[in-house]
C-alpha cells in the first residue's frame, strides 16, 4: 500500500508553456536554495564528521519525489511506494534504515530527514537531507563494526517515522532514539541542523512559488526534468555504443581474512536506453563490506559523470532516469539481503566510481582517468581520557582520511585531496585541542602516486600519537589490489597501517580492524593509497621529476620509475636518463590501456612479503544460501 | 590643508575624487591606468584634478588610496619568493591544504591542481614540538634549523615565514627560529612568525595567512615607497593612507608591514563610498551592486555599517584577515551569452569578453554576444553617448544577439531581454547569499548600483529583490575613490577566549576588553590620531559549545555590566533563531573577543543641489525608443548634469553622464534627491 498524501487542495497543477528565460531563472533559484541547505548545515552541526568534514547530502524533489536538485538522486519515489501511512502538512519524516528505503542511504549512521512542502493545502515539493552521525550505538564506538554479521549489531535502526506529525513534535520518539547513542549531544545538534536545512529550503521553495505562481514553478520543475532527459538522450546516443563493454575491480578483503571480492559492470545501449548490468559481481559477504546500492543513485552517478564533460552548468536531476536501466543481482555484494551487515560499505561505494570511470573511459582513452576514488579511509579512536588532570571523560573520534587523486587527462592528480564532494580534512590543531592526540606527521607518502606522464596524487602519511589509553578501529582498502594506472601510467602504491608500540616493537595492522587496544604514547602510521598514473612515465619532463624529488614528493629511487637518473640529488643526469629510458622502452611491450599491477594470483603469492599481511583467502559461497 | 583626495586604481581606469572638507564640493577625474607602474597614472590624475579644481597639491591633507597591488601579487603569483619553515612532519602543509576540491561529485576531473603560495621546494621542516596547551614536548633542533635556513638562503628565497604547530598557544619556538633566521639572513630579508601575524588555531589557515603576508610585503613596500616619492615630486605633502579590506584606513607604514590587511582593498572602496552616499541620502540599510566588465561585487550595509567577515578570499585562497563581506559573481557587462547545443538552455557567463576583444558593440574585435550588447540592442545603452567621441555598433550587437535568438527560437528582442534577465538573476543570486541567507529581509534595504554598469541594472534587480529605492548615486563611476576619501582610520585586534559562558565572570570579560581597547587605541595614536577622537567598538563571538560557527555580537562594557552574561546569551539565542530557525539547551561558549579602534568619523556633508520645480525637461537630451516588458516603448534621454533637486522622471527613461548610464524601467519613477542621487521607486498606482 503506497503512502497516502493528504491535501486539502487537490487542484492539479496546470502544465504551462514556459519561456526559456523563466526556466533558467527558476533553475538558478533552485541551485541557490540547495547551496543554502549546505551552508545552514555546517554552521549548526556539531560532530566533526559533519561540521569539519562535510559528510552530508541535500535534495530537493518535485511532488512525485523526483530529484530536481541534489547529487545522490532521489529515493522518495521508492519510499512513497512502500510507506504505509499518510503524508500531511506539518509532517516530517525521519529514517535511517537502508532496508526501508531501497538503499537510498547505505548504512544506519546516515540519518535522513524529509520534509513534504505544502503550499495552500497542496503538496508542491519535498526537501530532504542526510548526514553521517558519529555514533548511533551498537557494538563499537562509531557504530560501524567491521566484525558485524548482521545490521542488528550496527546501532539503532530507524524505520520511516514521523518526527513531526501535523506540526506536533514527537518528543517520546526522539528520547527513545537519543537513548541509543553514545553521543546524544552531537546527534541532537546534527539532527537539528538537518531539520533546519530542510526548513530553510522549504521556505525558499514556497517563496519561489509565490513569486512565479504555483503553476509556473511546478511547470518549471517538470521542464527541467524534461530538459535533462533530452540532453541525456542525445549524450547517450553519441557516447554509448551498442556493443557490450565490461569493467571489473576488486574490494581487497572483508576484514575477516577473505577476499578479494569482485565487482563487475557491463554496459551497452539498446535504442535510447543504456543498460548497466552488475551480473558477475560476487555474492554478498557474510561480513560487513556489503554495499546496498540504490539503482537510482547509480543512475545519478552515471549521469553526473556523463554531464560533467559536456555542460557542467546543467543541474543534475532525475529527469533522465527512464533512459537508464540498472540491473543488480539479488543477494550480491551490491544488493545484499536483509539483515546483512552494511557498516563496511564505504569501500564498495568509493570503488563504484573507479569502475564507472573505467567503464565509460575505455572507449575514449583521452577522457579516461586512472583509479583512485577507491575508498574512504576511516579511523575510530575512543576511550576514557586518563591523562593527568583530565577527569576520565569519554572521548570518541571518527575521522575520514583521503588518498591521492588519480592522474587525469588534465594533469597530475592533487596530492592528499578528497574525491568526495565538499569534504575537507580536520585541522590537526583541532584534533590535538579536543582529543588526547598528537599528530606527529601529516605529509604525503612519497612515491605513492602512480608514475605517469601525469603523476597520480600521493596518499597521506598521518602519524597519530595516542596520549590516552583507548581502542582504535580502521576501515580502509586498496592495500591488496592497487589503484590501476591508464594509458601507460603505473598503478598507485597501496595503503598500509603500522603501529609502534611503547615496548619498542612495531606491527603491521590490517586495514579493516577494530577494538585494537592502544596505550598512551603509542603511534599509528595511517598511510593511504596513491592515485594511479596517467600516460607514459617515460614521457614526463625529467626536470619536473627532479623538482618533485627536491620537493620530497618522489624519491631518487622513485624517479627511476620515470627512467630518470639523478646526478647528486639536485639535477638530472641527462646521459644516464636517456640511456635508462631507451633501455626501459626496449624492455617493455605495447603500453596497455589499463595497468592493474601483477594480477591477483601474483599479488596473493607476494602478499606477506610486500604488505606484511596474510594474503586474503578466496571466498566461496554457498549457492543454496545466496542463490 | 582642506582637501582629501581619494584614488582608486582599477584595471582600466584610475579614478580620482578630490573632496573639499569645508564645502562638501568635489571634483572627479578618470585617467587610464598604467599597469606597468600605476603611480604614473596616479600622478597624471593628481596633476589633472588639482588643475581642474584650481587647488594647490600642497593643500591635500590626506591622500587616501585603494589598491589591488596586493591582490594581484597573490593572484598572478608575483609576490616574493617565500621560504617556509614548519614543524617536523608537516612539510606538505601547503600542498595538502584542507584536501578540499571545489565543485560537486566528479568535479575533481576538471579541477586544476593548485600551486602552493610558498613553493614546496622552499618549504623545510625543523625538529621541536609544542603541545596543544603550549608546553614544550621537544626543544627546537637549533642545528637543524640553521641548516634548513642556510639551505633556503642558498636557494635564493626573499622572505622567511616560520609557522609551527600549536604556535597560536605558545610562539616561543617560532621566536627561537626567527632569531636564527635573522642571523642567517641579516636585516634585509623580512621574517614573519605565524603567531604574530595570526594567533589563531588551524595550522593551514594560519600558515597561509602568514605566507601571504610575507609574499606581498616586498611588492606592497616597493609600491608604497615609489608612490610616496612620486607624490612628493608632485608637491603632495599630506599623509598617505591605504584602504583596508575591512573598509577602514591604515597608515601606509602599517600597510607595508601587514599588507595582508589590504588584500581586498579594491572592492572595499565601493562599499565605503556607498555608506557615505547612503548617509547623505538619508538611507540606513543598503545592498550594493558594483557591476564591472567581468564580474559583479555585492555587499550588505545595515544601519550604515557594512557587514564584515573574518576571512579574505583571494582566488582559491582563504586568508584570515578581516574584510568586508563582499561576494563576487562572474556576471558583468562583458559576460558572454551562449546556448549549449546539448541542453538548449540560455547561459550567460562566467566567460567574459573582457576589455579585449570586448563586447561586439565596442568594435574592438569582439564577436560573441555579451550583456552590454543586449543592453545596446534593447536601447538601454544609446548608441551615440560618451560625449559623442565614441559610437556603439548597434547593428553588430544585433547580429551577435540574433545568434542567441536563433538558437532559442525566439525574437531578437526577447533574446536580448533574456540575456539581461539571466544576468540580473545571477546578480540576484549573489545578493541573496549576503541577505536572505544571512537572515536579512532584502525588502528592508535599498539597492545601490554603481561601477560602470551598476546603474543600468539596479532598477531591474531591485524589482527582483523588492529592495527600494533603487539608487544611482552621484558619480557612480568613481564611487570607490569617493569611498577611499570619506572613510575613517581603523585598526582591530582579536583574541581567543574559548570559555563556557557559565564559567565566565563578567568582570573578567570586561577587563580583557579594556585591555584590548587600550592596545588598539595605542596603535592609532602612534599613527598620529588625536586620543580624544578615537572610539572603540567590541564584538564577542558566541556559539553553542561544539558548533563550528560563531555568531558575532556587538557589545560595550556598560551594557555588559548592566545586563551581564545572560543578556549577551539572550541576544545570541535570538540571533541564532533568526538565522537557523532553532535554539538548543547546549551550553554557550564565548569563543573570541574583538576590539576595534576607529579614528574620527568625518562629518563630510555632500553639497546640496539647486532646487528645481520637479520638471526635468530642461535636462532632456532627446526622445528615444527602447524595448521593455514585451514591447517597444517611447522613452526620454536626460543629461544627469542638468537635473535639479526634486526633478521627477517617469520611466522608461535613460539618464546619462560621463561614465555611466542609469536606466529607469517603464513602471518606475525616478526622483533626484537633495544631493543629486537618483532614487527609483515603483510608480504609485494612479
Amino acid at each position: 500500500m503506497p503512502a497516502q498524501i493528504i491535501e486539502t487542495n487537490t487542484t492539479p497543477f496546470k502544465k504551462l508553456d514556459l519561456d526559456p528565460v523563466t526556466l533558467d531563472i527558476i533553475e538558478n533559484a533552485l541551485r541557490n536554495a540547495r547551496i543554502e541547505m549546505d551552508a545552514t548545515l555546517v554552521r549548526t552541526a556539531m560532530s566533526p564528521g559533519i561540521r569539519e568534514q562535510g559528510d552530508a547530502f541535500p535534495l530537493i524533489a518535485d511532488p512525485s519525489g523526483k530529484m530536481i536538485v541534489g547529487q545522490f538522486g532521489s529515493f522518495i519515489g521508492g519510499f512513497l511506494k512502500s510507506f504505509e501511512g499518510t503524508i500531511e502538512d506539518g509532517d516530517m519524516i525521519f529514517l535511517s534504515d537502508p532496508y526501508s528505503c531501497e538503499g537510498a542511504i547505505s548504512h544506519s549512521n546516515d540519518w535522513l530527514v524529509m520534509l513534504p512542502v505544502f503550499k495552500d493545502g497542496r503538496l508542491i515539493a519535498y526537501t530532504a537531507m542526510f548526514g553521517h552521525q558519529s555514533d548511533i550505538g551498537g557494538m563499537v564506538p562509531g557504530s560501524m563494526p567491521i566484525e558485524a554479521t548482521s545490521i542488528f549489531q550496527e546501532g539503532v535502526r530507524i524505520p520511516p517515522v514521523k518526527i513531526w506529525k501535523k506540526g506536533e513534535y514527537n518528543d517520546d520518539l526522539m528520547k527513545l532514539v537519543m537513548h541509543q547513542t553514545r553521543k546524544p549531544d552531537w546527534c541532537q545538534a546534527d539532527l537539528n541542523a538537518l531539520i533546519a536545512s530542510c526548513r530553510v529550503a522549504s521556505n525558499r521553495l514556497i517563496e519561489m512559488a509565490e513569486r512565479f505562481g504555483d503553476d509556473v514553478y511546478y511547470s518549471a520543475t517538470q521542464e527541467l526534468l524534461a530538459r535533462n532527459h533530452r540532453a541525456m538522450k542525445a549524450l547517450i546516443g553519441q557516447a554509448i555504443p551498442e556493443a557490450k563493454a565490461s569493467f571489473e575491480d576488486f574490494i581487497c578483503d572483508d576484514g575477516k581474512g577473505y577476499g578479494p571480492y569482485k565487482i563487475k559492470c557491463t554496459m551497452w545501449r539498446e535504442g535510447d536506453k543504456v543498460i548497466l548490468d552488475f551480473d558477475g559481481t560476487d555474492p554478498q559477504s557474510a561480513a560487513s563490506i556489503n554495499f546496498f546500492l540504490n539503482e537510482n543513485m547509480f543512475k545519478m552517478f552515471f549521469g553526473i559523470y556523463m554531464i560533467m564533460v559536456f555542460d557542467p552548468q546543467i543541474l543534475f536531476n532525475d529527469g533522465f532516469y527512464d533512459l537508464i536501466e540498472v540491473r543488480i543481482p539479488e543477494g550480491s555484494l551490491l544488493k545484499p539481503k536483509f539483515p546483512a551487515a552494511l557498516s563496511g560499505r564505504t569501500h564498495a561505494l568509493g570503488r563504484i566510481f573507479d569502475i564507472l570511470g573505467g567503464l565509460l573511459g575505455q572507449g575514449t582513452p583521452e577522457f579516461l582517468n586512472a583509479a583512485g576514488f577507491s575508498s574512504s579511509p576511516h579511523l575510530f579512536y575512543s576511550g576514557w581520557d586518563n591523562r593527568e588532570g583530565k577527569k576520565a571523560d569519554w572521548f570518541q573520534l571518527f575521522q575520514i582520511g583521503f588518498g591521492g587523486i588519480p592522474g587525469r587527462p588534465l594533469g597530475d592528480g592533487p596530492d592528499g585531496h578528497s574525491l568526495w564532494p565538499g569534504f575537507t580534512n580536520v585541522p590537526n590543531e583541532f584534533l590535538e585541542r579536543y582529543f588526547p592526540l598528537r599528530i606527529e606527521r601529516y605529509e604525503t607518502e612519497k612515491d605513492s602516486g602512480g608514475a605517469g606522464l601525469h603523476r597520480g596524487g600521493n596518499g597521506i602519511h598521518m602519524t597519530y600519537r595516542f596520549l590516552a589509553d583507548g581502542a582504535i578501529g580502521i576501515h580502509d582498502d586498496r592495500w591488496f589490489v592497487p589503484p590501476w594506472g591508464v594509458n601507460g601510467g603505473h598503478p598507485g602504491k597501496r595503503a598500509t597501517k603500522l603501529l609502534e608500540r611503547v615496548d619498542g616493537t612495531t606491527e603491521i595492522v590490517g586495514n579493516k580492524v577494530e577494538d585494537v587496544e592502544v596505550k598512551a604514547g603509542e603511534q599509528l602510521h595511517f598511510i593511504t593509497w596513491g592515485g594511479g598514473g596517467w600516460g607514459d612515465p617515460l614521457e614526463r619532463d625529467p626536470e619536473l621529476v627532479v623538482l618533485e624529488v627536491r620537493q620530497g614528493l618522489v624519491t631518487i629511487e622513485g624517479a627511476r620509475e620515470y627512467g630518470v637518473v639523478m646526478a647528486g640529488d639536485e639535477t638530472v643526469d641527462a646521459a644516464a636518463t636517456d640511456a635508462l629510458r631507451a633501455e626501459m622502452k626496449d624492455g617493455r611491450g605495447e603500453l596497455s590501456l589499463f595497468d592493474y599491477g601483477p594480477g591477483i594470483e601474483t599479488l596473493r603469492a607476494n602478499c606477506k612479503e610486500e604488505t606484511g599481511l596474510k594474503a586474503p583467502i578466496q571466498p566461496s559461497w554457498d549457492e543454496q544460501r545466496h542463490g | 590643508m582642506r582637501y582629501r583626495l581619494g584614488v582608486d586604481v582599477g584595471g582600466t581606469f584610475t579614478d580620482l575624487l578630490l573632496f573639499d572638507n569645508d564645502t562638501g564640493a568635489f571634483w572627479r577625474h578618470k585617467t587610464p591606468s598604467t599597469p606597468h607602474d600605476s603611480s604614473e597614472g596616479i600622478l597624471n590624475g593628481v596633476i589633472a584634478i588639482t588643475e581642474e579644481a584650481g587647488v594647490d597639491p600642497g593643500d591635500i591633507e590626506f591622500f587616501l588610496h585603494g589598491t589591488t597591488v596586493a591582490t594581484n601579487a597573490v593572484l598572478q603569483g608575483k609576490g616574493a619568493r617565500v621560504g617556509l619553515i614548519t614543524t617536523e612532519g608537516y612539510r606538505d602543509i601547503m600542498q595538502i591544504a584542507r584536501s578540499f576540491v571545489p565543485g560537486g561529485l566528479a568535479a575533481w576531473i576538471v579541477w586544476p591542481k593548485p600551486q602552493p603560495l610558498a613553493a614546496l621546494e622552499d618549504t623545510l621542516t625543523v625538529g621541536g614540538r609544542m603541545d596543544a596547551d603550549g608546553n614544550e614536548v621537544r626543544p627546537v633542533d637549533e642545528a637543524g634549523a640553521r641548516a634548513a635556513l642556510e639551505k633556503l638562503k642558498a636557494q635564493g628565497v626573499e622572505a622567511i615565514t616560520v609557522s609551527l604547530i600549536n604556535a597560536y598557544v605558545n610562539g616561543a619556538h617560532e621566536v627561537q627560529i626567527g632569531a636564527i633566521a635573522a642571523e642567517v639572513f641579516g636585516p634585509d630579508v623580512p621574517i614573519s612568525l605565524s603567531h604574530e601575524v595570526l594567533p589563531e588555531m588551524q595550522e593551514y589557515e594560519r600558515t597561509l595567512s602568514t605566507v601571504a603576508n610575507a609574499a606581498v610585503r616586498p611588492v606592497v613596500g616597493n609600491y608604497i615607497a615609489n608612490l610616496r616619492d612620486k607624490l612628493v615630486e608632485a608637491g603632495v605633502k599630506g599623509k598617505l593612507s591605504l584602504l583596508r579590506s575591512d573598509g577602514g584606513l591604515m597608515s601606509s607604514e602599517k600597510a607595508q608591514e601587514h599588507p595582508v590587511n589590504i588584500l581586498m582593498s579594491g572592492p572595499a572602496g565601493g562599499v565605503t563610498g556607498a555608506v557615505w552616499v547612503a548617509k547623505n541620502a538619508g538611507l540606513k540599510n543598503i545592498l550594493t551592486l558594483d557591476v564591472g566588465g567581468t564580474s559583479t561585487d555585492v555587499a550588505l550595509i545595515e544601519n550604515l555599517e557594512p557587514r564584515r567577515v573574518r576571512t579574505t578570499e583571494v582566488g582559491h585562497l582563504s586568508v584570515r584577515a578581516s574584510a568586508l563581506d563582499v561576494k563576487t559573481v562572474g556576471a558583468g557587462g562583458g559576460s558572454i551569452a551562449h546556448v549549449p547545443e546539448l541542453t538548449g538552455a540560455l547561459r550567460v557567463g562566467p566567460e567574459s569578453a573582457g576589455a579585449v576583444p570586448g563586447p561586439v558593440a565596442y568594435s574592438k574585435g569582439g564577436e560573441l554576444p555579451t550583456v552590454t550588447d543586449a543592453n545596446v540592442v534593447l536601447g538601454y545603452l544609446p548608441e551615440d553617448l560618451l560625449g559623442g567621441s565614441f559610437k556603439l555598433d548597434r547593428e553588430g550587437a544585433k547580429k551577435a544577439v540574433q545568434t542567441i535568438a536563433d538558437a532559442l527560437g525566439v525574437s531578437l528582442m526577447d533574446a536580448a531581454r533574456g540575456i539581461i534577465d539571466i544576468v540580473n538573476e545571477n546578480m540576484f543570486g549573489a545578493l541573496r547569499m549576503i541577505s536572505v541567507q544571512q537572515g536579512y529581509d532584502p525588502r528592508h534595504f535599498a539597492l545601490m548600483g554603481f561601477g560602470g554598469a551598476g546603474p543600468l541594472h539596479v532598477n531591474a534587480v531591485a524589482k527582483l529583490m523588492g529592495s527600494w529605492p533603487a539608487v544611482s548615486p552621484v558619480s557612480p563611476g568613481v564611487l570607490c575613490a569617493l569611498g577611499d576619501a570619506t572613510t575613517r582610520m581603523r585598526t582591530e585586534t582579536a583574541r581567543s577566549f574559548s570559555k563556557l559562558a557559565m564559567n565566565t565572570d563578567v568582570a573578567e570579560l570586561i577587563e580583557v576588553l579594556d585591555e584590548m581597547a587600550e592596545q588598539t587605541r595605542g596603535e592609532l595614536e602612534q599613527d598620529g590620531i588625536q586620543p580624544d577622537s578615537i572610539t572603540s567598538e567590541f564584538e564577542i563571538d558566541v556559539r553553542y559549545a561544539g558548533q563550528a560557527f560563531e555568531v558575532p555580537l556587538t557589545v560595550d562594557q556598560n551594557t555588559l555590566r548592566e545586563l551581564g552574561i545572560d543578556g549577551l546569551l539572550a541576544r545570541f539565542d535570538e540571533e541564532h533563531h533568526r538565522l537557523f530557525t532553532f535554539n538548543m539547551d547546549t551550553p554557550h561558549e564565548i569563543v573570541n573577543l574583538r576590539a576595534v579602534a576607529l579614528g574620527e568619523s568625518l562629518e563630510l556633508e555632500a553639497q546640496e543641489l539647486a532646487k528645481g520645480n520637479g520638471d526635468p525637461s530642461a535636462a532632456k537630451i532627446k526622445d528615444h525608443t527602447l524595448w521593455m516588458d514585451g514591447e517597444e516603448r517611447a522613452a526620454v534621454i536626460y543629461d544627469r548634469a542638468k537635473l535639479l533637486q526634486g526633478d521627477t522622471i517617469p520611466g522608461p527613461a535613460i539618464i546619462t553622464e560621463m561614465d555611466s548610464t542609469t536606466l529607469v524601467e517603464h513602471d518606475c519613477t525616478a526622483t533626484i534627491d537633495a544631493v543629486g542621487n537618483i532614487l527609483i521607486n515603483p510608480t504609485a498606482a494612479s
